[in-house]
């Protein structure tokens, strides 16, 4: 059997509350990092708020529509990040979305492992039909590395968003279980 | 004349108004009972519902349009009988980006291929883009949705995204699209 949690550069776990909120707060005050990985405002919450949400999440479980893994590096064991799915069960489809929030791991192929373990997870282990994700025109670096991981662009939502009083695009993606397996067996 | 002298909730044969929680209910909980139309306006499984639940589905809406504050909710009357033929929805609202999404239902069958649906996507296109002044509006709509998407085009929406097989239905996947509409396209040929 495959090792599920184990990549080339990440592996995938669940961290504490604590540790999650003090890396959260730093990563809210990077702005760029917010941008890249959602389209509502910028905002600042304190630690205590944050602990708290994580505090609850322990305590309610998981829903069953709910799967998020906290992303620490193989080399340095060093908490990079975070990935988040939600399942609709319903139409065996799942919505994914990643965040590194240390900025030194970005454009270094850690996002292109996370996706790919994250793809395994969800075709092996939650066993449904299709992958989809969302992101953003001026996110050029997350479409290549999700095209380098076999999303396909299924269209545009036009100037969907706002920034720096500019409109942009939203772009959709998605990967079905045949394409992937596909993938798996070297095309 | 003003163009805000214009009424914004009334149309040629329709209005919109407020839910009447003693009358709706009941009504609602007829088509629900119609697996037909449920699967046309809902992604998750139909089931008929009592009104009793309708009831509470409404508490629950009105509570979160006044907290959320990212929803407008209009219920589709006949104006000959004031009767609920369906719903005009805007949901979504991303206030900084100036977007929503829309979705309209007209009920009961005998009331459908009247031209209530066009009326009422008109009536509220005008209320997305000249009073909550939406920069776009997006739409969703099943590739086995003709009606849908033939109103969608009649109003000049371009389809923008096929979500390749995201929905089983009748054991097979179909395509999903979105649509959008921006501000200056809708007055354009206004």
């Amino acid at each position: 059997m495959k090792d599920l949690f184990h990549g080339e550069l990440v592996r995938f776990t669940f961290e504490e509350p604590e540790t999650k909120a003090k890396a959260e707060v730093r990563w809210q005050r990077d702005t760029e990092f917010h941008r890249l990985a959602d389209g509502d405002a910028a905002q600042l919450t304190s630690e205590k708020k944050i602990k708290e949400w994580f505090d609850k999440q322990a305590e309610d479980g998981f829903k069953p529509e709910r799967y998020s893994f906290s992303v620490r590096t193989l080399a340095e064991n060093q908490y990079i990040g975070s990935l988040g799915l939600w399942v609709d069960w319903i139409h065996s489809e799942a919505w994914v979305g990643i965040a590194i929030g240390e900025r030194e791991f970005w454009s270094k192929g850690y996002g292109t492992d996370m996706m790919k373990l994250c793809l395994q997870y969800v075709f092996t282990e939650l066993c449904i039909e299709r992958l989809s994700l969302g992101l953003h025109e001026y996110n050029p670096r997350a479409l290549r590395s999700y095209e380098k991981c076999g999303f396909r662009l299924e269209g545009r939502t036009r100037k969907d968003i706002m920034r720096e009083g500019k409109h942009y695009d939203s772009l959709w993606m998605g990967i079905l279980r045949d394409e992937w397996l596909q993938i798996q067996n070297g095309d | 004349m003003f163009d805000i002298q214009t009424q914004l909730f009334e149309g040629q044969d329709i209005r919109f108004g407020p839910i009447d929680h003693e009358k709706d209910p009941g009504v609602e909980s007829k088509w629900t009972h119609d697996s037909e139309f449920m699967r046309l306006m809902e992604t998750s499984p139909a089931r008929p519902m009592p009104a009793a639940m309708i009831k509470k589905q409404y508490e629950k809406l009105e509570k979160q349009v006044e907290e959320d504050k990212n929803l407008y909710h209009f219920m589709i009357r006949a104006k000959v009988d004031d009767r609920l033929i369906g719903k005009a929805v805007i949901q979504w609202i991303e206030w900084t980006n100036g977007n929503g999404f829309i979705r309209i239902g007209i009920g009961a069958s005998e009331d459908r291929r009247k031209g209530y649906g066009t009326q009422a996507l008109r009536m509220l296109l005008r209320f997305a883009f000249a009073e909550l002044n939406l920069f776009r509006v997006s739409a969703a709509a099943p590739e086995y949705n003709e009606g849908a998407i033939a109103l969608l085009q009649k109003f000049g929406f371009v389809q923008e995204v096929c979500r390749r097989k995201a929905l089983e239905r009748d054991g097979r996947r179909w395509d999903l699209y979105i649509f959008g509409l921006l501000n200056d396209e809708w007055r354009n040929q206004a």
